[in-house]
């Protein structure tokens, strides 16, 4: 930033558990300035103004007509979001928006189309493009390091639902619960990353273990434009992982992939077209060297990375970039795709043995997983659901 | 404060280089003699300070040192609050409420409601700050907790939000109801050390990544280097080896160069390997402990 420019007027709307996150995030960088936040709950706005001296509001439209902004974070629950978004975009503010973008691909087309005509920097928050083995991944991939690739694996596991006890909203389909949302949209962003858009998708489903209503549990096979096939294989049910993994597995005429969040681990094979700094036979690479220093760190550098990649953008006026509407929206699309592929699918799955009084899933509910969410967007989180990378 | 401190990541599945290396170690842990066995060989190589997260299985081991106060005698907690999947573990399991009243301290729930009630009423976080942390400490109740710790996924979101007076009700809470020393961990001690001067938190210790790839330093090398030569705390470093990806010798003789050091924390699963470690360093310093 030059001596003469200002700091990006940016306001935060909705302070959940990704809300929270993403303001402390903004509030350190030096070229962003916390404008205003938004929230429902009074609790949260009175405890931000009064600690931190942050001017809040508790109606978003409000807010966008007072406050003199430049762009806008939106953390509120999925189905708000493509409303949120357009009306930002109307008032000529640039928009990072938290994943997935909209519950409707009409919507994501349209938002997209919009921001374009408007010439407006958008992102959606699919953090894990800014995971370093992740990235290294679309790097091997457009240097055509493992050949033609065949066939892919995007998975995503987790402790999350655990139980039968449906007490809370993740259990409840109108508050916004379900696995394919939170958790599948992971893999299938890298997925459309990786090889662009679905063409088709099959043998879909989405499957409830523990909820009574969203699906727990989200597999697939999924087409893509260059011949390449991928099955999702995601389970927010389990509990032998400690947190959230994601990883990817990918096979090509001259080698193997395999990334998570830590490392990459490449197989290349005898006429592989050996990219600098790798060799035939295994390679190993760690976060720890694919993954460069951020300005200010909470949770993961991938979180930071991005919110840094967006004011990057933002300050120079690019509209190119990581993430921006158009990529989340083929997410939004596959998405779509997966939810129409499930319920054409026959009705095979057998009631769930451990699920309680309502027993077996109706199909109709699995088959639409909608997301009526009745509550107030900014029901607090407590901050301490925030996951925690021990440091030593 | 001893110069060397044990860390615990390997006891519970977190290695920041490999998720199959994090789960053969979840696995070999998973019984407390396995890890028992390893903060033995800690303790009898003089490496008696356990720097640990407040995890249940913590509060095994608490349980396990309680009982053998002989073999014991030196052997000190520094416990790093909270351990925050168990609360979010909590909520997905209990909600807000049930995960509030899993937590609620030993002393009844009439105290616990009042300054959590009141606190909430008044927008006011020291009742329901001072709240969690008594949660947080009572399995270490009757034990040696000379230093307290808020872990760097809270010390850096309260950092970010600018949320700077919680530093200040945490420190003089662990001051006064245990005898503590508060420490803090984080992500970006440039960032912090001149905030929590600012709170008059005099002397604070301050745990961080010091590493001589820069891992998870950020505002960069440059900047620690500065903060350490230039400002007043007592600094602890973890992450010395960047989990390996710096070899063991030029790891420790680069972190011992450098200045106003007092601790390192580092994790190892083998005798050979503490052992290994605690010699590599007392090739650099004095392993007496520091007296503050």
């Amino acid at each position: 930033m030059t001596s003469t420019s200002r700091a990006t007027r940016i306001a935060v709307a909705g302070i959940g558990k990704m809300g929270l996150s993403h303001l402390a995030i903004v509030n350190a960088q030096p070229d962003l300035e916390v404008a205003a936040v938004c929230d429902a709950s009074g609790m949260v706005r009175g405890v931000l103004e009064k600690y931190t001296g942050v001017v809040t509001y508790d109606d978003y439209d409000r807010m966008l007509r007072e406050v003199e902004l430049d762009a806008v974070l939106i953390a509120t629950p999925s189905r708000t979001h493509a409303s949120m978004v357009r009306t930002a975009l109307e008032r000529g503010l640039h928009v990072f928006c938290e994943k997935p973008f909209t519950l409707a691909v009409q919507d994501a087309t349209e938002l997209t189309a919009l921001a374009r005509s408007k010439g407006l920097v958008t992102q959606v928050g699919y953090h894990n493009r800014f995971v370093g083995p992740f990235a290294e991944v679309k790097r091997l991939l457009d240097a055509g390091a493992i050949g033609t690739v065949t066939h892919a694996l995007g998975e995503a596991y987790g402790p999350v639902v655990l139980k039968p006890k449906g007490g809370t909203w993740r259990s409840r389909k109108e508050e916004g619960g379900g696995a394919l949302y939170d958790y599948a949209a992971h893999p299938l962003n890298l997925l459309n990353w990786y090889f662009g858009g679905a063409t088709s998708v099959g043998g879909t489903v989405l499957r409830p273990i523990f909820s009574r209503e969203t699906d727990d549990e989200v597999h697939s096979t999924i087409h893509f434009a260059g011949g390449e096939s991928a099955n999702i294989s995601v389970n927010w049910s389990d509990e032998s992982h400690r947190k959230m993994t994601t990883r990817m597995t990918i096979w090509g005429t001259a080698g193997r992939i395999f990334a998570d969040r830590q490392e990459i681990q490449v197989f290349l094979r005898d006429g592989a077209a050996v990219p600098e700094g790798y060799e035939r036979g295994w390679n190993v690479r760690y976060g720890t060297e694919l993954t460069g220093g951020v300005g200010f760190y909470l949770r993961g550098e991938e979180y930071s990375a991005q919110i840094e990649h967006f004011a990057e953008r933002v300050r120079e006026g690019r509209t190119d970039g990581v993430n921006g509407f158009e990529s989340a929206a083929e997410t939004d699309r596959v998405i779509a795709m997966l939810i129409a592929d499930a319920a054409t699918a026959a009705p095979t799955l057998a009631p769930t043995p451990t699920a309680t009084p309502m027993a077996g899933p109706r199909h109709a509910e699995v088959r639409r997983p909608r997301r009526r969410v009745r509550f107030p967007w900014g029901v607090p989180q407590p901050a301490v659901q925030l996951e925690l990378r021990e440091g030593s | 404060m001893d110069r060397l401190l044990f860390g615990d990541n390997q006891f519970f599945g977190v290695n920041h280089m490999s998720e199959e290396k994090a789960r053969a170690q979840a696995m070999r842990f998973q019984s407390v003699d396995a890890v028992m066995g390893v903060l033995d060989a800690a303790y009898d190589a003089g490496v008696r300070t356990f720097m640990c997260t407040t995890h249940d299985r913590v509060g095994e081991i608490a349980d396990r040192v309680r009982l053998d106060r002989e073999r014991y005698a030196d052997f000190a907690f520094y416990p790093c609050m909270p351990y925050a999947h168990k609360y979010a573990n909590a909520v997905t399991e209990d909600g807000m409420l049930g995960a509030v009243k899993r937590f609620l301290p030993g002393e009844g729930l009439m105290n616990a409601a009042i300054r959590g009630g009141s606190s909430m009423a008044r927008k006011d976080i020291d009742g329901i700050t001072t709240l969690l942390i008594d949660a947080e400490m009572k399995m270490f109740q009757g034990l040696r907790t000379p230093v307290v710790f808020l872990q760097n996924v809270i010390v850096d979101l309260l950092l970010g939000l600018g949320f700077n007076a919680a530093f200040r009700v945490f420190a003089d809470h662990v001051r006064e109801r245990y005898g503590a020393e508060p420490g803090f961990i984080t992500m970006n001690l440039p960032a912090l050390v001149p905030v929590l001067e600012a709170q008059g938190i005099e002397d604070p210790i301050v745990c961080s990544n010091i590493n001589k790839l820069g891992f998870r330093m950020s505002g960069g090398v440059a900047a620690y280097e500065r903060t350490l030569r230039e400002h007043r705390f007592r600094a602890i470093a973890m992450s010395v080896f960047a989990s390996g990806a710096i070899p063991a010798e030029e790891a420790i003789e680069w972190v011992c160069a450098q200045p106003n050091l007092e601790s390192i924390v580092f994790g190892a699963s083998s005798e050979r390997n503490i052992r290994q470690t605690r010699d590599l360093v007392a090739r650099h310093w004095d392993l007496q402990p520091v007296l503050a």
